[in-house]
């Protein structure tokens, strides 16, 4: 176990090496360069992946369902749905109002999608992934008509698909609140995965049960709203990771959540950098890169079960 | 008569049925028994060709299942499976009316009304005959799917476990019905849970245990006390009352 | 129950509600050149009443094949597949010349991999369809995965240009692909026309695999076949329009409504009518009367996704 948490930390690393030593213009004569450019990009990437991790791994226990994260749940696209809706009413809008918008928006639209969830039999849990996705297709549809009238739709495109080539020092700098949460949700841990055995037994254990709740709905909220106003929605790393940590370490997130975050970390940096090097010296973004890797993985795990359990 | 010779079948890749080679008599009611995981619904499932053997063949009248063409053998030989799902909102009499689909395409006579009108009052479901399917409660769509089989008016009947959700009285109807179809000379091939309705209705018992075939043979002799108990590994013994075999546990 | 009761009172009702809808599509603020306009006009409304008969027909074909009436081809990822597959081609044959091949000749090769790929995708899926909620997320993963290398393959054909990307994520159905309108109008005719034909045999396959076998049905070469044809049609509604996620899910759960019947001879020309009226009556609305630009197709689809929502939650509460 503790070879795995090597490992992952060994990688990380080693990711974030490569990523500050790839791009288009050599290092050689520029200190400069790396100070403005590579490595606030290697942050934003370790950053948000993270953060987004964490928060698939909190929601994933809120919801008891393996198969959810926030661009499955309708976060992202709530969030999205808010900035369009700012810049809409209020064109002059600065940052920390349009994230104050998607913040706002992806609390009522996760918020939402729990009670929604609520109404779903437990038998059959593949049904919690397909209403979220269907549910975030749905306001997508009204952020895309909202935006497509006024002539936004190039906006969308932009939060909708996470990219790191426009990240530079001063421009990337709300996503350590993301980091900050993740490290927060740490400190919540245990009492994540008490709820995530059950209200029931989380009551039994004397745990307030709405507030942790609260908790989650908040952190996966601001970590998703911050991610997709700096850098765009980036899917399917909440998924992916704690589903490949919880096979190997199990669900314990006193015990796991490290390793969910730099695992998260690692998988986003890693697909920055594929993003980078696929069709050098032009980028692909990172959410098509994730696109791919994260629903090849996704397709695996629904398809092969863990060994322990039939 | 239905020939089973050498006969494997796997499910998703794993075995279920190893080397199975028997015969069931023609005219005879024939009951499948044997514990749970025995493969006896895979077994049924094969002679009806739902599901293709991995090795080996089962023929009817000396023809393998697989020479018949499609709609001749669903003429000659009609399988219900346990908890057969219907999709679309279908009246019982419209279920039953499909079971004269091999015979005249959709396109019903005055003789298949006839037997499919046969047919629902047979199982006592003429008060239900207008109703959805999906109003209706376990029991009575399990009797309408039994109606649309016999209304299929085959020389083969195979039916998985059809006892299941039925009360008392409908139970001992289904199995009365299955007697009176062997009766006439129709092949009638049932999995049974129910030993001691297995002893009280079938001509001849087939069993299976671990995917294998166990004892076969009349009722007579395989329904004792001694081939029981091995059967399902735990003490059984048979007494009779009223002049019938009642297969008790201890 | 088997009598012939064509025609059907509810078909003639839509017949006469798509009749409207057009009326109203071809004159609303038609100024000037009156044969020039209603030619121009004639020829989108065709090509609407196309996409809306295949994807319907298509639909109702898929839910029957299924046993299930949540699924449908494009959420099982058929249109992402198909936009795939011509992105793949433009990247693959560039070199050759593949750009300045007709559009027939194009559609031909699209389809004819369409039909590979899909009869091999979703052929092996389908027949695992015991475990439906995990076979309908597997289908929508499949879109996602299809959609995002769509996406990065046109970001390596043209690693500057942007509009690429954007224009394959939803339909347009006021600009329509008008090379292949009469073609694709042709084969949604000659498919429907041939799957009403069979009507008796769809009647059959919709009571499940095994109760159709017990039938005399073969029903995994049936299914086959069927799925063909699905895919033929999901071809010709996306070369002409683009991808259409819940449109079909909409006109089919609406046919379902209205019918009460589920015999699919009136199932099929039902569902392509209650389309096409949709189609036609919105896109009226919406370009002629609202002045709305392209986003017809947004608010079908945001109907189309609440009416999924609609069917999981009330299965879910029965």
């Amino acid at each position: 176990m503790t070879a795995t948490r090597l490992t992952v930390f060994a990688g990380l690393l080693a990711l974030a090496l490569v990523s500050v030593l790839t791009g288009v213009a050599s290092l050689g004569g520029d200190p400069w360069l790396v100070l403005v450019s590579r490595l606030p990009r290697t942050a934003a990437a370790m950053l948000a992946g993270a953060g987004l991790a964490v928060s698939g791994v909190i929601m994933q226990m809120l919801v008891r369902n393996r198969f959810v994260e926030p661009s499955t749940a309708g976060t992202g696209q709530s969030a999205g749905f808010g900035l369009v809706a700012v810049t809409l009413l209020y064109p002059a809008a600065g940052i920390w109002l349009k994230m104050l918008a998607a913040i706002a928006t992806a609390l009522i639209g996760t918020a939402g999608f729990l009670a929604l969830v609520r109404r779903l039999p437990a038998r059959d849990p593949l049904l919690v992934p397909l209403t979220g996705i269907v549910y975030g297709g749905i306001i997508g549809a009204a952020t895309t008509f909202l935006a497509f009238e006024r002539d936004l739709i190039q906006y969308i495109d932009i939060w909708m698909n996470g990219e790191f080539s426009g990240v530079m020092l001063g421009r990337y700098e709300y996503l350590w609140i993301a980091g900050a949460l993740a490290v927060l949700a740490y400190l919540y841990a245990d009492r994540f995965t008490i709820a995530g055995i059950g209200e029931d037994a989380s009551r039994n254990l004397g745990l307030n049960y709405r507030q942790v709740m609260a908790i989650g709905l908040a952190i996966v909220s601001v970590v998703t709203a911050v991610t997709v106003v700096t850098v765009g929605m980036i899917p399917f790393v909440g998924l992916v990771v704690p589903n490949i940590v919880s096979r190997l370490l199990g669900e314990n997130l006193r015990r796991t959540l490290p390793v969910v975050a730099a695992s998260g970390a690692g998988l986003v940096l890693a697909c920055d950098i594929l993003g980078r090097l696929i069709r050098f010296p032009f980028e692909i973004p990172v959410g098509t890169v994730l696109g791919v890797v994260g629903a090849v993985v996704f397709l695996w795990l629904l398809h092969v079960r863990p060994r322990s359990a039939r | 008569m239905i020939g089973i010779r050498d006969l494997d079948v796997s499910l998703t890749g794993s075995p279920v049925l190893h080397d199975i080679t028997t015969t069931l008599p023609a005219g005879r009611l024939t009951a499948l028994v044997g514990p749970n995981g025995a493969g006896k619904s895979t077994l049924l499932a094969t002679l009806g060709r739902l599901v293709a053997p991995t090795r080996g063949e089962v023929e009817l009248d000396g023809r393998p299942l697989l020479d018949y063409p499609d709609r001749e053998l669903a003429q000659r030989l009609s399988v219900l499976r346990q908890d057969a799902p219907i999709g679309p909102r279908l009246t019982v009499e419209d279920l039953v009316s499909f079971g004269r689909y091999p015979h005249s395409r959709g396109r019903l006579t005055d003789l298949d009304h006839a037997r499919v009108r046969h047919a629902i009052d047979r199982l006592d479901l003429r008060a239900f005959a207008g109703r959805y399917l999906d109003s209706l409660s376990g029991g009575q769509r399990q009797r309408a799917l039994i109606a649309m089989v016999l209304a299929q008016d085959t020389d083969v009947i195979l039916l998985d476990e059809p006892l299941n959700n039925l009360d008392l009285a409908h139970a001992r109807r289904v199995m009365q019905i299955a007697r009176e179809e062997a009766d006439a000379g129709r092949t009638v091939v049932v999995v049974l849970h129910d030993l001691t309705v297995a002893a009280a209705y079938a001509d001849h018992v087939v069993a299976l245990k671990e995917g294998r075939l166990y004892a076969e043979g009349p009722s007579d002799e395989i329904m004792t006390p001694a081939v029981l108990s091995s059967l399902y590994d735990t003490p059984v013994s048979v007494a009779t009352v009223e002049n019938r075999r009642v297969v008790l546990t201890v | 129950m088997f009598a012939r009761a064509l025609p059907d009172r509810s078909v003639l009702l839509a017949l006469g509600a798509l009749a409207a809808a057009a009326v109203l599509y071809l004159g609303i603020g038609a100024r000037g050149d009156l044969g020039f306009i209603l030619m121009f006009r004639g020829s989108k409304l065709l090509a609407l009443i196309t996409v809306a008969v295949a994807v319907a027909v298509s639909t109702v074909v898929f839910q029957t094949i299924s046993n299930n009436r949540i699924l449908t081809p494009s959420i099982m990822g058929f249109d992402a597949l198909y936009l795939l597959i011509q992105t793949v081609l433009v990247f693959t044959l560039t070199g050759v010349g593949f750009a300045y091949l007709d559009p027939y000749s194009k559609f031909a090769l699209e389809t004819g991999l369409m039909l590979a790929a899909s009869l091999l995708l979703f052929g092996t899926l389908l027949r695992n369809s015991r475990d439906l909620s995990r076979m309908i997320l597997t289908g929508i993963i499949f879109g996602t995965l299809f959609r995002s290398m769509t996406s990065l393959l046109n970001r390596m054909i043209d690693p500057s240009e942007f509009s690429v990307i954007q224009s394959a994520s939803f339909a347009r159905f006021n600009s329509v692909n008008a090379d292949l309108t009469w073609l694709a109008a042709g084969i949604t005719l000659l498919v429907s026309g041939w799957l009403i034909r069979r009507h008796r045999t769809l009647d059959v396959i919709a009571l499940g695999r095994e109760t159709a076998i017990n039938l005399g049905v073969n029903h995994d070469r049936e299914a086959r076949h069927l799925l063909t044809l699905v895919a033929l049609l999901v071809s010709v509604s996306t070369a002409l329009v683009g991808p259409v996620v819940f449109f079909g899910l909409l006109a089919a759960a609406l046919t379902y409504q209205v019918a009460g019947t589920w015999r699919h001879v009136v199932l099929l020309p039902l569902s392509g009518l209650i389309a096409a009226t949709i189609l036609v009556g919105a896109q009226t609305l919406f370009e002629r009367v609202l002045g709305f630009q392209a986003s017809v197709s947004v608010v079908i689809e945001a109907l189309g996704g609440l009416a999924f929502l609609y069917l999981i939650l009330r299965k879910a509460s029965r």
